[in-house]
Parts: C-alpha cells; sequence; structure tokens
C-alpha cells in the first residue's frame, strides 16, 4: 500500500485544491496515469501518478484545499517510489461480465465533434469550443464531465493569484541565491540559413523555429556542465542525470508559466519542435501535467522577435541556473578582418554561486555558441 | 380469526398480499374475491389459502374457467356498488378476458358520461422464472399500461405487496395489479410500513452516476447489479417505477437530469414495450440533459424457453444490466 499525495508543483506552491477525481476507487492505474486535477495558482493541472497499482481509497474529498504532501489517496499494490525495487508485480487480469452486443454509437456527422446532448448544452452555457475537446464518455463522445472540466479551468485562473505566486518564488530566489550573470553575442547566421533551407521544403506546420535549434544547442551544452542542472535542496546541490528544459511562456491576461519538455538532449530536432508547439498551445488552454511544472531541471526564457536585446532572468528556485535568449538581431560583426553584416543572439546565463562559479558558466555559454555553428549536428 | 398479526414479524411477499386481502375482507363488507382455484384449492400461488374458512364462499368464490365471463361478473359487481377483487391465474389466462378489461372496465365511465365507476381490482401473476414454459412466462403488464382508463401496478416491495391494495379498493377506477411469481417466496420484515400510494415512483437505492428504471421482479435483480456497480465505484441510482400506469415521470425525469445516463430494465420483450415508453419519455423530457444514448435490457425476443439455463439466458439478469449502466458511461 503506498499513498498518493498532493504533488509540489513547483518552489512557490504550499497547497492545492482537489477540482475533480479522473479516475475511481478500483481503478488500476499506471506510472503516467493522470488521476487528478488540482487547482494551483497556476490554473487547473492535470495530476499523475507515481506509482503502478490499484486506487484503494480516496483520502481528501473534491473540493478540499490541502498541505503539499497530503495523502490524496492509497494505492493497493503499489510500491513508494523511495522503497527498494521488489520484483514487477504482474497484474491480475480484470474479469468483467462480457458487454451484451449493442448498437454501434453512430460517427459524428459531417465536421461535428461527437458530443453528448448534455456537453452541447453546457459548451454553448459557457462558450466553450466542443471541438477542442477530447471525449471521456461512450464512444469517446464528449460529454457534459468534459466541459465541465474546461470550462472550470478559465474560469478559476486568476491573473492576481498568479502574480503573487510569481513574486514569492521570485523574492526567494532572490533572497536565497547568489545569482551570477555572464553574457555573450552567439553568431546564429549558420543556423539561421540551415534552418531557412529546411524549412523551404516543408508545409508551415512542420517548419522549425529558432527557439528549436536553440533549446537543442543549450540541453547538449548541459551535458559537459553538470553544476547547471538539477535542484538545489536542504541536502545541497544534486545534479540531475536528465535535462528537462523548463520554457518560460507568456500566459495571455498576464502570468508566466515554465511548463518542462522532457529529455531534451535525446530528442530530434523535429520532435521536440512538435512539443514546444503542443507545450505552448496546453499551457494557454490548461491542460498541463503535473510533472511538466514541477521537474524542470533548468529553464530558458527566450524573448523572440519583438523582445529586448538580452535577458537577464532569476532563478527558478530549486533551479540552479537560468538562461536567457534575447531577440534576433542583424550586427556588425567581424570576420576575417571585415565588418560585415552577422545575424547573432544574444545568451546569458543566471546561475547559482553556491553550485558553480563563473568558469563553469563561461564553458558552458562557450560550448554553447559552438554547437550552433553546425546546427546540423544538433 | 380478524386479529392481524403484528407486522414486525417475517413475513412472505406471498403472506403480504393474504393480509392485504383479509384487512380489506374485514373493513369492507362490500369486497369479495374471485377466480380460479382460489377456494378451496388455496389459489394457484396459494395467496388465498385459509380465506374460504374464515370468509365462507359467499365471499372467497371458485369460479368456472372462464376468465370473460368472471371478469365481467366482476365488472359487474362493481357497477352495482361491490369492490371486487378477481384474480386471473397468469397473465396469459388474462388475455381471454381482454375484451371484458379494455372494451368494457377501461371505458364505461367515460361511455357514461361519468355516471358510472367501476371500483375493480383485478390480481394476476406475471413474469418467468419458475420454469413454467412459453405459454405461463409472459410479462405482459406494458400492454396493460397502454390502455387509458385503468391504472397498473406493479408491487415489487413487501410493503407494496401489503399495502397497494387498500389504495386500489379506495380508486373509483379499475386497477390491475401484477405480482411477479418469482417474489411470493421473498420475505422480510414490514416494521414501519404503512399506508402507500398508487401515484408515485420511488427511489430504492441513492446514486449519482447513472439512473436504473426498474419494477415487479426485475427491481432485486437491477438492485443486485448496482451493488456489483458499487464495487467498481460507480453509484447507480435504482428507481423502481411501482405504477405502470400513470407513469410518474417527474420522479424519472429528476433522476435522469442528475446523472445524465438511464437503463431501463425490463421484463417484457423490447420491442414495443413499456421499456420503450420510459425511454421515449427520457428523450422528451431530459434530452438535453443526456450524456449517454438510453440503454434497455430486455428479454430476449424469443418465446421463454423450458430448460432453466435458457429460461435464465432470455431474462434481464445483474451482469447484463451491470454492463449496460457501464456502457453509458462509456466504461
Amino acid at each position: 500500500m503506498a499513498e498518493f499525495r498532493m504533488p509540489s508543483l513547483g518552489a512557490d506552491m504550499v497547497a492545492g485544491t482537489l477540482v475533480e477525481w479522473l479516475r475511481r476507487p478500483g481503478d488500476r492505474v499506471r506510472r503516467g496515469d493522470i488521476v487528478a486535477v488540482v487547482e494551483t495558482q497556476k490554473g487547473a493541472i492535470e495530476i499523475e501518478i507515481f506509482q503502478d497499482g490499484v486506487i484503494e481509497r480516496f483520502l481528501v474529498d473534491v473540493g478540499a484545499t490541502v498541505p503539499v504532501g497530503t495523502p490524496l489517496a492509497l494505492i493497493a499494490g503499489a510500491v513508494a517510489p523511495a522503497a527498494p525495487a521488489p520484483p514487477p508485480v504482474r497484474p491480475e487480469a480484470v474479469v468483467q461480465a462480457p458487454a451484451p452486443p449493442r448498437m454501434p454509437l453512430p460517427g459524428p456527422g459531417a465536421g461535428r465533434p461527437l458530443a453528448s446532448p448534455a456537453a452541447r448544452r453546457m459548451a454553448e452555457q459557457f462558450g466553450v469550443d466542443l471541438r477542442a475537446l477530447r471525449g471521456s464518455g461512450p464512444g469517446s463522445a464528449i460529454v457534459s464531465a468534459d466541459v465541465e472540466g474546461a470550462a472550470k479551468a478559465p474560469r478559476r485562473f486568476d491573473p492576481a493569484e498568479m502574480r503573487r505566486a510569481i513574486g514569492a518564488a521570485m523574492a526567494r530566489s532572490k533572497r536565497e541565491i547568489p545569482h551570477y550573470y555572464l553574457s555573450t553575442t552567439i553568431d546564429i547566421t549558420a543556423t539561421q540559413q540551415w534552418m531557412e533551407a529546411r524549412n523551404a521544403e516543408r508545409p508551415p506546420p512542420q517548419r522549425l523555429l529558432l527557439a528549436a535549434p536553440l533549446l537543442k544547442a543549450v540541453a547538449i551544452a548541459l551535458r559537459g556542465s553538470r553544476e547547471l542542472n538539477g535542484y538545489y535542496t536542504e541536502r545541497g546541490f544534486e545534479p540531475s542525470p536528465a535535462i528537462h528544459l523548463g520554457v518560460a511562456i507568456a500566459i495571455r491576461g498576464g502570468g508566466l508559466m515554465a511548463p518542462a519538455i522532457h529529455d531534451v538532449n535525446n530528442l530530434g530536432i523535429d520532435e521536440l519542435m512538435a512539443k514546444l508547439r503542443d507545450l505552448g498551445m496546453r499551457a494557454r488552454s490548461g491542460g498541463l501535467r503535473s510533472s511538466e511544472l514541477s521537474d524542470s531541471t533548468i529553464t530558458v526564457t527566450s524573448l523572440g522577435e519583438r523582445g529586448s536585446e538580452a535577458v537577464f532572468g532569476i532563478i527558478y528556485p530549486p533551479q540552479v541556473a537560468l538562461v536567457g535568449l534575447g531577440k534576433p538581431t542583424e550586427r556588425p560583426a567581424v570576420l576575417d578582418g571585415k565588418v560585415v553584416p552577422r545575424r547573432t543572439i544574444v545568451a546569458t546565463l543566471s546561475a547559482d554561486h553556491r553550485v558553480s562559479d563563473g568558469h563553469r558558466g563561461a564553458i558552458f555559454l562557450s560550448e554553447m555558441d559552438r554547437l550552433l555553428q553546425a546546427p546540423e549536428q544538433l | 380469526m380478524t386479529t392481524l398479526p403484528q407486522q414486525s414479524q417475517e413475513i412472505s411477499y406471498r403472506e403480504a398480499v393474504r393480509e392485504a386481502i383479509r384487512e380489506a375482507m374485514v373493513g369492507d363488507p362490500r369486497v369479495f374475491l374471485m377466480g380460479e382455484d382460489v377456494g378451496r384449492y388455496g389459489g394457484c400461488y396459494a395467496v388465498t389459502k385459509g380465506l374460504l374458512d374464515e370468509f365462507g364462499p359467499e365471499r372467497i368464490r371458485d369460479t368456472p374457467l372462464s376468465e370473460s365471463a368472471f371478469v365481467g361478473a366482476g365488472i359487474g359487481a362493481a357497477l352495482g356498488g361491490m369492490r371486487p377483487i378477481v384474480e386471473v391465474m397468469t397473465v396469459n389466462f388474462s388475455l381471454l378476458a381482454l375484451d371484458q378489461i379494455v372494451n368494457n372496465a377501461a371505458t364505461l365511465r367515460h361511455m357514461s358520461g361519468g355516471q358510472f365507476e367501476v371500483p375493480l381490482v383485478i390480481r394476476m401473476a406475471t413474469g418467468a422464472g419458475r420454469q413454467l414454459a412459453a405459454q405461463h412466462s409472459h410479462s405482459l403488464e406494458g400492454w396493460y399500461a397502454h390502455i387509458p382508463g385503468i391504472k397498473v401496478l406493479a408491487p415489487a416491495t413487501l410493503e407494496d405487496a401489503r399495502f397497494m391494495l387498500a389504495a386500489a379498493l379506495a380508486d373509483p377506477n379499475p386497477v390491475l395489479i401484477f405480482e411477479h411469481v418469482m417474489l411470493y417466496n421473498m420475505t422480510g420484515t414490514l416494521a414501519d410500513a404503512g399506508p402507500v400510494d398508487i401515484r408515485s415512483a420511488k427511489v430504492r437505492r441513492s446514486g449519482r452516476d447513472v439512473t436504473l428504471i426498474a419494477y415487479g421482479g426485475t427491481l432485486f435483480k437491477t438492485l443486485a447489479a448496482a451493488e456489483m456497480l458499487a464495487k467498481e465505484g460507480i453509484e447507480a441510482e435504482v428507481i423502481d417505477l411501482r405504477v405502470l400506469r400513470p407513469l410518474d415521470t417527474g420522479t424519472i425525469l429528476a433522476s435522469v437530469r442528475r446523472t445524465r445516463r438511464a437503463v431501463i430494465v425490463d421484463e417484457g420483450w423490447r420491442s414495443g414495450s413499456l421499456s420503450a415508453e420510459v425511454s421515449a419519455r427520457i428523450a422528451e423530457g431530459a434530452f438535453w440533459d443526456l450524456d449517454a444514448p438510453v440503454e434497455r435490457v430486455c428479454s430476449a425476443e424469443v418465446p421463454i424457453p423450458y430448460p432453466r439455463h435458457l429460461e435464465e439466458a432470455a431474462l434481464p439478469q445483474p451482469p447484463g444490466i451491470a454492463a449496460a449502466a457501464k456502457a453509458t458511461l462509456g466504461r
């Protein structure tokens, strides 16, 4: 028997409100399954479970606000994550009475999503677009609970709450973390040209944005700079073997989130681009998973085309570094003794002096620079 | 021997019906019972055993084997001011009295411009499960529920078996009471039971996930299905229709609007059945509240088989009811 606890979705989170159970007692769950929705200052987040097992019973009622770490449910047949690994338990087949043959559900009419009458009426009331929803009903039809879930998230989002949360985390960071800052200008002409050549053959939805090669370069450069990737806790610094990049995303109506893209160093460039698009959409529509909010090992903030030249960010605790990417800009550069226009970007590093020194940070930034000169190898 | 037994002691459904008849006979001299084998034999299902000795052949009357004749006589007696209880052995035999019931009992009040009332009660056994084969295993109460001018009751609980008769006798219109053959041996206590209405459906189990609608013999199978569902975390609400005509649409719709899902369990055949009527009313009254198509669990559309395993397979059973409920939840 193991306990499924209210997860911490960031250093600033002290409590969460259980909005909905998505599974029920008796359900078999696997590591990574989404089992509940929790309301935080960052909006409604889908919470994953980290054990295999069967939900024995719920310990917290829907609507309750409980501190991080509070047991939410008991998981039978589960092994607490910290315990030594036992031989894997093979789930017994669940014997079910055969369902009597029934009429197959009709597919949706031309261009119309399959949705129940109740879901349609509720969608109309709340102004929810049914086409954006995934159905959980018979034949994967969208049912009222699906619409309710979608309607809840945006209505509950409170920009003032989020501002307070950001403030608390940043104040703590500035109070506790001795930041040092480095800055370097990287020539991205090669990367830009490589990307444009690649995009020319592709339809718009499959084109790369500059963010993809930049993130990939950050991830690969981090392989050699363990002191920048991990968590600083009461036990000191713990480097992370995995590289999960938190990508700062501005939220419409104010606010900021930095959900993670997992194992970026192992992703192909197109795969990374797809994840980036998906994450942006979900961050704005409120469909983020708990692990995406809680397990970034470093954050990247990228100001993009409309940004400033450089950004010196504040580290998001318990992480120990933040990479800032300024606006890509044509600048005069000296190449072979001549001044020529080159496309450049200012890359910055904010890092925790308790863990690393400027020397390490400089190695990291030069490694990024080197990688971006050979983008085809990313 | 006119004292009634203590209500808190163990009692069978059969005894509950008998006590209801005794109470009516004791309380109103206009009440009498007639039917095939109800006197000397004590009733085909032993419901009226002992009543001949207690009330005599004037009030407990064995009739010839002619349903048309004795149901017609009951209608005449009711028109004449008596309060007859007519027992028809099983619903299949009632087909011989259809003309009396549909053409006379149900219409005379209307045809006489309200001058005549027909305060007649007809009791009959219905349903399958006792290996009585295709000619004695029908569930035709849904047919009668089609007819304006009569009321149709389906007591499933001991309390309804014990107290619906009094309300039926008090009604100035013909009332048909269908007693499911599998319920006669059911026992329990009647503590705190009292007069019941013959207007409303009752919620027999509360739940928020799906509404299961049943009556008569399928009520307890449906409650068993709800128990199976509860083990899987599904909270099913179970409605006992009790009154098949007029249907208590309000109770059905109120529940379905809450759960957004409905399964109708009916031992009648699906085509043109009472389950079809309930389904239509849900579609008419709660369409915009539905999250899933209405499911029905009915008898297989075959003459009810004699062999036990085939008979069981032909009838609604708890696993099938539970599976239909899960289908409405997409599980």
